[in-house]
């Protein structure tokens, strides 16, 4: 079992206030990513939970057991870093096995251990190298591995893919979740990328200067988030926030409307908008419009758009996708 | 792209750098030089430089007068000896001071390097009244001591800049993996740190030797160091200089074999960090 509850965990340090006091409750196996903007405190609370940090005030209880104030060894969490974090003095072997020679396991034991989990990760040719040796895709993997090999309840992420290129990227994603499904783990990522969140979460946590801004299924943030904040951040290209005159008409502060949720005429329409940039994506073409006093917005056109720069074209959004949001950024909802 | 220097200019900075170079050896040159004259032709005026009666007399007068190995023993216990301690002390301080700042820590380190500011005969009568109260005058464990407390600051400045690169992340890693502090700094920081280890190793090694105030102060006989053996020539029948400098030949030669074969560590350490 691995659960892992945030009771009002808080952390300051002196008067500035990373994290003011978080509650969340993440269920047995599932799969949780911490996303928001750099600075958010998203890292900070990962290393909370870690037992990297000490609490201000507050709880943390893993598996139901209160884990507030032990060792980081004790909680039955691993961890990848960002930088990987690998021993640079030790082959893959001893990185891979450090763990369970800290834990005093018998010789025998830790090789059979050491070996399984290096041909899960296809490193077994690579035992007896040095990190430095390693490219940085099967670094991750030794440092994937290490987190592995010691069979912990829960495994944290810290950014882990930020360092790669982006090929490689996609590759790890699909390993990382194939890895989620094998083991049944309780996982927690965090990253600054919204793309990452949505592809593999059971749940997005988003985190905004320390507070958790919503928590939800990455469609539920998708289709109804709570915060002008959350609407921004999920999303890509990010939905347009129109204010002014536009939103009155919606008895709104600010209304957001998806790039993909606005269809294009070119003979009639609710707004007129002039074209002044176009990104051909080939599956996709995104027009970059001036629209009045909607100011600028970001449109979806499908397949490949023929577009002519100050074209003048008409966009009608769909009723039912438009958000709303009051003067303090929360969503209206009927 | 490289510069290009002309062939000229090359040959310039050449001659250049072995000038400064023999003029930085030369006293050292001189010392050897001497050692091999008898004490006439060492204060001749004008002096020679290579061509005199080469004679082994002044080494074989001084080993016979006074015993070097004793002398070599007590420099090497003291050297190792007090080395040895500043780094058991030095190494958790470093930790402290890179991986777990707080808010005095710049403030410590300052005043850590303040206390090399004074002058050490400041400090001279107030230990040397410790020492004669609590028996340790001429013993190895005080005079190791004194050593130690003397290049304790700078062996921690050292280790400091060296920790400071390693990222802190890879500690939090074996954190994880459940090592306790002390295995946390044995096997992963200070394999780590070997290179820095090594080279404050070295130069506190050479530091020690070389120091002559407190050794000079605070032994006579029992824990005296090689530089006690040199000074021992110099007084009270008069300066013998070729005597002299066979002494202080002697007293240089191991540190000086040391330092060279250790150059490339050394020279690695005190510019560790400054290029990736």
């Amino acid at each position: 079992m691995g659960t892992i509850s945030l009771i009002k965990a808080r952390k300051a340090f002196g008067d500035a206030v990373i994290i003011p006091g978080a509650d969340l409750d993440i269920k047995d196996g599932e799969f949780v990513v911490f996303v928001g903007p750099s600075g958010c405190g998203k890292s900070t609370l990962l290393r909370m939970i870690a037992g990297l940090e000490d609490l201000t005030s507050g709880a943390i209880h893993i598996d139901g057991k209160d884990m507030t104030n032990e060792a980081p060894s004790k909680r039955g969490l691993s961890m990848v870093f960002q930088s990987y974090a690998l021993y640079p003095h030790m082959s893959v072997r001893g990185n891979i096995s450090f763990g369970l020679k800290m834990a005093g396991l018998p010789k025998a034991e830790i090789d059979a251990k050491v070996a399984k989990a290096a041909s899960t990760l296809n490193l077994t040719e690579y035992l007896d190298r040095k990190p430095r040796q390693l490219s940085g895709g099967q670094r991750q993997r030794v440092a994937i591995g290490r987190a592995i090999v010691r069979n912990p309840e829960g495994f944290l992420f810290d950014e882990p893919l930020s360092n790669l290129d982006a090929a490689l990227r996609v590759n790890m994603r699909l390993e990382i979740m194939q890895m989620h499904k094998d083991l049944g783990a309780t996982m927690i990522y965090v990253t600054h990328d919204q793309v990452e969140a949505m592809t593999m979460a059971d749940r997005i946590v988003v985190l905004n200067r320390g507070v958790i801004e919503q928590v939800g299924s990455p469609l539920e943030l998708y289709n109804r988030p709570d915060s002008l904040f959350v609407a921004g951040f999920i999303g890509s290209p990010k939905m347009n926030l129109i204010q002014g005159s536009e939103a009155k008409k919606f008895d709104a502060t600010t209304i957001g409307i998806r790039p993909e949720h606005l269809a294009i005429s070119e003979k009639a329409g609710t707004w007129t908008a002039k074209i002044r940039l176009a990104e051909h994506l080939g599956a996709d073409t995104f027009l970059h419009v001036d629209a009045g006093p909607c100011g600028m917005m970001t449109v979806r056109a499908e397949g490949e758009y023929d577009a002519t720069a100050d074209a003048k074209i008409f966009l009608t959004p769909e009723p039912s996708r438009i958000h709303r949001f009051d003067k303090d950024g929360k969503a209206i909802r009927k | 792209m490289a510069r290009t220097v002309s062939t000229r200019r090359k040959l310039l900075v050449t001659a250049l750098a072995w000038a400064i170079g023999l003029l930085i050896f030369f006293p050292i040159l001189w010392t050897i030089l001497t050692s091999f004259k008898t004490e006439g032709e060492a204060i001749a005026l004008p002096p020679k430089f290579l061509f005199f009666d080469w004679t082994l007399e002044n080494y074989g007068i001084v080993q016979e007068r006074s015993d070097y190995l004793r002398f070599a023993m007590n420099s090497i216990m003291l050297a190792l000896g007090s080395t040895f301690f500043a780094l058991v002390i030095a190494i958790p301080s470093a930790w402290a001071m890179a991986f777990a700042p707080g808010r005095r820590t710049k403030d410590l380190l300052m005043w850590m390097l303040s206390t090399k500011m004074m002058p050490p005969v400041g400090a001279l009568v107030p230990i040397y009244l410790i020492f004669r109260d609590f028996g340790l005058l001429d013993t190895r464990g005080g005079i190791i001591t004194v050593l130690m407390l003397l290049n304790l600051p700078i062996i921690i400045w050292m280790l400091y800049t060296y920790f400071k690169e390693i990222p802190g992340e890879i500690l939090e890693a074996s954190r994880m993996d459940g090592a306790s502090l002390g295995k946390e700094l044995l096997y992963v920081l200070t394999p780590m740190a070997i290179p820095g280890i090594a080279s404050t190793l070295l130069l506190n090694i050479i530091l020690a030797w070389n120091e002559a105030f407190w050794t000079l102060s605070l032994t006579t006989k029992d824990a005296a160091p090689l530089t006690q053996f040199i000074a021992s020539y110099s007084s009270p029948e008069g300066l013998f200089w070729a005597k002299l400098s066979a002494a202080s030949t002697m007293a240089i030669a191991p540190i000086l074999v040391l330092g060279w074969f250790a150059q490339k560590q050394l020279v690695r350490g005190l510019t560790f960090g400054a290029v990736k």
